[in-house]
This record gives structure tokens, sequence and C-alpha cells, in this order.
């Protein structure tokens, strides 16, 4: 999947069927057919219930909203794989409960939104984010990931300029 | 005492710091003080659970026969065991079935480990369906990530602050300073904690333990064979409980390296959570409850993490870690002294040879032995330890 932005740039997902782009992304989790439990990352094969024993994993669009577990802001640059900008910007993590599917995702928070803009039970919305940039076969390609923005009232700073 | 303790004939180690030399050097420096501590030789070892290490080579996934080897073969039967930083434990788990089950009398456990600088980065390579390698490609989700996520619950939950956090580090800085064995012995202060970088908000360079080399080993037997020769086991400590459960679905605790946790949507968690029922599980197993215990050494990955593993531990309720803390009984002279050898803070993370390093310390401790450091009076101490992946470990030991 991938979506050509403004500018030549072509954006791709940096981990394949995790999360959809677009205007209103969303992650892609599993559901089990036969139980209605969830998991995410998605994934084939056994559902995780051990009281259930379907191997019918159904790729399902995940909540978009939920409200903060916990959160950090990374002040150092972490070692590869990671792919650190230069020169590294600190950038905030935060696990987000989501309720219906009783799950907590970890993900990035946009940068330039800090730990100090973060508290337990905040609600959070999904977005994407450029994780990294790269010339891909001589097409200019930005890598994205999801993230954990602020919703509600500071949710127009979380989006701002990246539309 | 029951049938299913083990006798722990004899401990050894060798010290943590940070060489970078040959894995099987440090290991053989604490295999040959367990033997001599234990009073036996090592041809009467028949059988060697080795704690392996994944970041040397080869012999680093056989522990159990690269030891067994070094030492000179003798035939003697072998496991090596891999469980993150629970290693050192599944390979006790792995020696006291061998001994329960009438296969052996005496054995060994060993772990030794030589670490790179910096950051914990996972293994070479690109691997887009390895949940470890890609928790650092996509979030850039160092385990300081996770620390700090525990301590910011802490705060925001609880009111813990970083001045909190920060006596943890005191505290251990203070227990560890006459440790023969302590990698860092240097007395620290509230503000050399504060005044330390932040790593990952709100935790600290200080509040974080470093990766160590360093290698820990003990011979544990039967009781048949300890009584033989020892003629009484008064005083000699034994092992009464080793738990290595694994987490109950749903595990709903963001713990390392997971991108989320099970879904609570059909099934209801359980009454216990995964650290909890690993601590519990060895209370279960000893027939003896927190109140029991004179002593734990818990695994302070970082300090806030110390303060959750009094609750898990059943020390103080949810919450209280902190007024626990406060009031001096988790500190040697305390009601229930934790990590009396001064813990991770002091010694750094040494995966392999870690969990067993815990036991040598209780065994010292019941002994009377922990020069400078001494609990008095402890009868019973227990330990706790996780590591990625639903490993993790509990192990009672008492006199
Ligand atoms: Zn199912």
């Amino acid at each position: 999947m991938s979506v050509s932005a403004a500018g030549g740039v072509t954006r791709v997902p940096a981990v394949e069927g995790w999360f959809t782009l677009g205007d209103e992304p969303h992650l892609i989790g599993c559901r089990c057919a036969a139980c209605g439990t969830y998991v995410f990352p998605p994934r084939s094969g056994a559902c995780p219930n051990p009281n259930c024993d379907s191997e019918d994993l159904v790729p399902t669009p995940l909540s978009r909203v939920g409200t903060v577990w916990s959160y950090t802001e990374n002040q150092y640059a972490p070692p590869p794989p990671y792919r650190a900008a230069e020169p590294f910007e600190p950038y905030a993590l935060a696990a987000v409960q989501l309720d219906e599917e009783g799950i907590i995702v970890l993900g990035q928070v946009p940068k330039g939104i800090m730990a100090a803009d973060l508290k337990v039970g905040m609600p959070m919305q999904l977005e994407t984010d450029v994780l990294y940039r790269e010339v891909v076969d001589g097409v200019d390609t930005e890598f994205m990931v999801y993230v954990w923005a602020p919703a509600g009232p500071t949710a127009a700073k979380s989006i701002g300029g990246r539309s | 005492m029951s049938d299913r303790d083990l006798v722990v004939l004899g401990v050894g180690m060798h010290p943590w710091g940070k060489w970078g030399r040959d894995f099987t050097e440090y290991g053989m420096v604490a295999a040959r003080a367990a033997l001599k501590d234990a009073g036996i030789e090592w041809k009467d070892v028949e059988y060697v659970a080795g704690a392996d290490t994944i970041r040397n080579g080869y012999p680093g996934f056989i522990a159990g026969s690269t030891f067994a080897q070094k030492l000179g073969w003798t035939g003697a039967s072998i496991s090596s065991n891999y469980a993150a930083c629970a290693s050192g434990a599944h390979s006790l788990q792995a020696a006291r079935a061998s001994i329960l089950a009438g296969f052996c009398d005496v054995a060994m456990v060993i772990g030794a480990d030589t670490t790179p600088k910096g950051f914990f980065a996972p293994v070479g390579g690109e691997r887009k369906t390895d949940p470890d390698w890609l928790r650092f490609h996509l979030l850039g989700a160092t385990n300081p990530v996770y620390f700090a996520m525990f301590a910011r619950r802490r705060m925001d939950l609880y009111g813990a602050t970083s001045e909190d956090f920060a006596q943890v580090k005191v505290k251990n800085s203070r227990h560890g300073l006459s440790n023969p064995y302590a990698r860092f012995r240097k007395e620290n202060a509230i503000e050399d904690v504060l005044n330390s970088p932040i790593v990952s908000d709100p935790l600290r360079l200080l509040d974080i333990c470093a990766t160590s080399d360093g290698a820990a080993a003990m011979i544990v037997t039967s009781r048949a064979f300890a009584e033989k020769k020892l003629g009484s086991l008064k005083g000699v400590p034994r092992i009464r409980a080793v738990s290595t459960v694994t987490p109950t679905y749903p595990q709903t605790i963001l713990e390392l390296p997971d991108f989320a946790t099970d879904s609570t949507a059909v099934v209801a968690p359980p009454a216990r959570g995964f650290k909890e029922s690993l601590c519990w599980a060895a209370y279960e197993e000893a027939g003896m409850s927190p109140s029991d215990m004179n002593m734990a050494e818990v695994y302070d990955l970082s300090t806030a993490l110390e303060l959750d593993w009094y609750e898990h531990l059943g020390l103080c309720a949810p919450g209280e870690a902190e007024g626990l803390l406060r009031s001096g009984a988790t500190t040697i002279g305390g009601r229930v002294p934790v990590n009396p050898s001064g813990g991770l803070s002091c010694f750094g993370e040494a995966i392999p040879a870690q969990a067993i390093a815990q036991v040598c310390e209780l065994t010292w401790q019941l002994r009377g032995q922990a020069q400078g450091r001494q609990v008095e009076g402890a009868k019973a101490g227990i330990t706790a330890n996780q590591g990625l992946f639903g490993n993790g470990s509990s192990v009672i030991v008492s006199v």
C-alpha cells in the first residue's frame, strides 16, 4: 500500500498491514471469528485465548481513540534498527488503552508533543507520522508509522503541519 | 525439612564489572569458588545446568557443555537454558527437577556474561516479523522506555516523586558499598540521581541499571547427599521454592518487548498479574507468606521497578511502596531489607548470571557471611526477577 503525497514523495507504511494511511488512519488488529477476542499486531494462526482453539483470525480496524495508560520521552537516540534523525530530537511515546478492544497499544507521539503534555487517562487519537525518509529505487519515499496524538481540544496542535 | 527442598551446598561469584573478556573466564572463577565453598571436587558434579548468553556466539548458546568442557569432561549430564533475565533461575529449576526426579544428587548451576556498551539492542539483521526487532525499528522502544512507563504510572496514580525513585538508588548504593562482588561501590546522594541526565522521562541515568560482565555459580544437592556430607543440615540454606510461571491470559500490563497487551474483551483479567503470580507461586510452593520473609533480592532494572516489586511481593499494598521505602523498612536494619546486596543498582545486569547471583546473596545472608551488609538474624528470603517474553522467576531460600 502506498499513498502519493504532494511534492512527488511517496508514502508507504514502515511495516506492512499494521495500520492504514490517509485522513482517518486506524490500526489493523485481528479479531477471532469464534470467541471475539482481539489481538494486535495482526497475525495469522492460533487465537491467543487459551480457551479457544480457533485459527480464524480476521483482520479488523481498531478504535482510533483511547486513553493514556502511560507515557515517556526518549532523551537519547535509540540504537539501530531505529533510524534516528541527526541531530536527534527527543520524542515521546504513549501506551494507549482502547476500551472496546480491551488492549493497550504502544506507539510514538507526534514530534513536538512531549511527556509534559501528557497525563495518564488523557484521550488520544490515532494519526500517522514520518518515521524516516529514503530514496528507494529512485523514488523519494517517506516511511510512515502510526502515532498517538492528544485528542480533543489539543488535537489541532498534534496534526498541524502534517496534513 | 521437606523432601522437596534442595540444599545449597556452595555458592561463588566473579565480581561484576566491564572488561569485555571471554565470558567463560568469569564463569570458571565462579565455578571454582562454588566448588570450594561446597567442599566438593568438580568430579563429584553429576549435572551442569548452564544459563545461556546470546551475545557470545555458539559457546554462549550451550553454556552447560561449554562449562563442562572447560572444567574438563567428566561425563556429567548437562542442560543449557535461555529464559532472558530469568535464565539463571530456569537453570536452577532444571537442576532441581533432575535432583528431585532422582536422576542425580549433585548439580552445578552456572551463568556468565560479557555485555556490549550502552543500550541493549536487538540481535543483528533485518527481521520484520520479530517483535523485539520491530519495537526498536518502529518505535525506538528501548528497555528504559518500558521501565519509564511503569515509573510514570507510579507518579500519576500514586503520587510518587523523582525523589522517591532517587531514594531507592541512595539506599541500594549504601547496601552495596562493602559488597566485594558489586561493580559500583560509591555512595550516591539524592542530588546525584536528580542531577544525572534524563534517559527516558521520568527516569534518569542513575535510576536505570547498567549492563555488566559477571558470573555466578552454585552447587545444589539432594538432602540425602548433603546429610551424608555434613551430618547435620541445621543452619544450612535450602531452596524451598522455585517459581518460573508464565503469564495467564489476558496479560494486561504492557511488558517488554510487546507492542500491545492481550485483550480483555472476552476473558476477564486474572486475579493476579504476571509479576504477582511469579511471587505467589513461590510462596504457595514453600508454604510461606510475605510476613515470613526477612529480606528480598528483587530485579531493580530501574529504581521505580524496585517499588513495584514491594507490591508484587506482598510486602505492602498497591500504592504503598513509597511509604514503605520512606519508613526505612526496606533498608538494612528495617523490617524486610530489599536488595541488601546493592541490587542491580550496584551490580548492573549480567543476564544469565543475575538470577543465580540473587540466590548467592540470600545464601550468604542466611549463613551470616554477608560482611558489611548483613541482615541480622535472617531466616528466610525471596528473590524476584523478570525478563522479556513472559520469562521470570522467584526463589525462596531459608534455613
Ligand atoms: Zn478465539
